[in-house]
């Protein structure tokens, strides 16, 4: 019990220091490998919820493909982040509130792992007991996503392809339409 | 960076096993963490690889554009075409036990091609816009 607080203090503490730096740096490359590296700590927080699937598609998906993602897109970036003009004290009060507030409700939450919390009552047993007679599968979250939730994860997909085609469709029109060299940068640099 | 040699000979060795890896990721996940999604991002990981280190001209020869956009398109097909079929053979839409000799074997086969879809898609889109997002400054200054 006690290492489990330890570890969890221990994940928890490197978050936040990631998150304090990430507000701090100013430089792109710096943000993007941050942003991998909480990726991956958040990976971490998973396994100790013993959320493995999670935890490996956000060391993959998060932590990994779409940092190189950023990286390719970074080239489209200027090197440095405009410094804000405009105050930080709304934005930072509305963050506290919001944090506030947050905590506030986590007391009602249910302990984690507690068998009469009502995530566990509703449907769950019936996932657990079906996953091995019905289906015959030892993962049950394999099981859940495939069979059970076959029309999300067949949603999941057509968004992913849908997500894809998209971005493709944009570049490739702003590659045929290359005669004034400096207006895609540009339109960039504001969207950034 | 295709003129370090550490990198070049890294990248060779390790483009069979991170491809291996996914695979087994992929047809493993009814067992074991892992599945369609996580596979798709590894296997595109391993292309994504090669091409940031021999050049995306070199990684275009080794996985054509073409055939990428192909497979892209298809790894959605197939998992709605296991739908269709289980709908053909006169059930629901996506219910696979009509697909094999008992129930659980039918959801066997169901799941597996339907996580192959999934990885196959995935996969597809990563390369893509990898290769989008890289080749897109050569394109502008031809």
């Amino acid at each position: 019990m006690i290492s489990e607080l330890l570890i969890n203090a221990f994940l928890v503490t490197i978050m936040l220091s990631i998150a304090i730096a990430l507000i701090k740096t100013r430089t792109v490359i710096f943000t993007v490998i941050l942003t991998s590296a909480y990726s991956l700590v958040a990976a971490l927080m998973f396994i100790t919820l013993d959320a493995v699937d999670v935890a490996f598609t956000e060391a993959s998906v998060g932590a990994g493909i779409s940092t190189i993602l950023f990286l390719a897109a970074m080239a489209y970036l200027p090197k440095k982040e405009e410094e804000s003009i405009s105050s930080e004290f709304i934005p930072a009060l509305s963050c506290i509130i919001l944090g506030v507030i947050l905590i506030w409700c986590s007391f009602d939450l249910p302990e984690i792992g507690q068998l009469t919390a009502p995530i566990h009552q509703h449907i769950a047993p019936e996932y657990i007991k079906g996953s091995k007679e019905d289906i015959g599968i030892p993962n049950i979250v394999t099981s859940v996503l495939a069979s059970y939730r076959g029309y999300d994860t067949f949603g999941e997909t057509i968004v992913v392809f849908t997500a894809g085609v998209a971005v493709l469709a944009l570049l490739e029109k702003k590659n045929t339409t290359k005669k004034n060299k400096s207006q895609p940068k540009q339109k960039i640099r504001k969207n950034a | 960076m295709h003129n370090n040699p550490i990198l070049r000979i890294s990248t060779k060795i390790l483009f069979a096993p991170i491809i291996l890896f996914g695979l087994y990721v992929q047809f493993h996940g009814d067992f074991g963490p892992g599945g369609g999604f996580q596979a798709g991002v590894i296997v595109a990981s391993a292309f994504i690889l090669y091409s940031l280190v021999f050049g995306i001209e070199e990684g275009k020869k080794l996985f054509p554009t073409n055939i990428n956009l192909i497979l892209l398109a298809l790894g959605g097909i197939v998992y709605g075409g296991v739908g269709i079929v289980s709908m053909i053979l006169g059930d629901e839409f996506l219910a696979y036990n009509i697909l094999g000799s008992s129930p659980q074997s039918g959801q066997h086969i169901g799941i597996l091609l339907v996580e192959f879809g999934v990885g196959l898609t995935v996969s597809n889109v990563m390369i893509a816009l990898f290769n989008a997002f890289a080749s897109y400054d050569k394109v502008k200054e031809k």
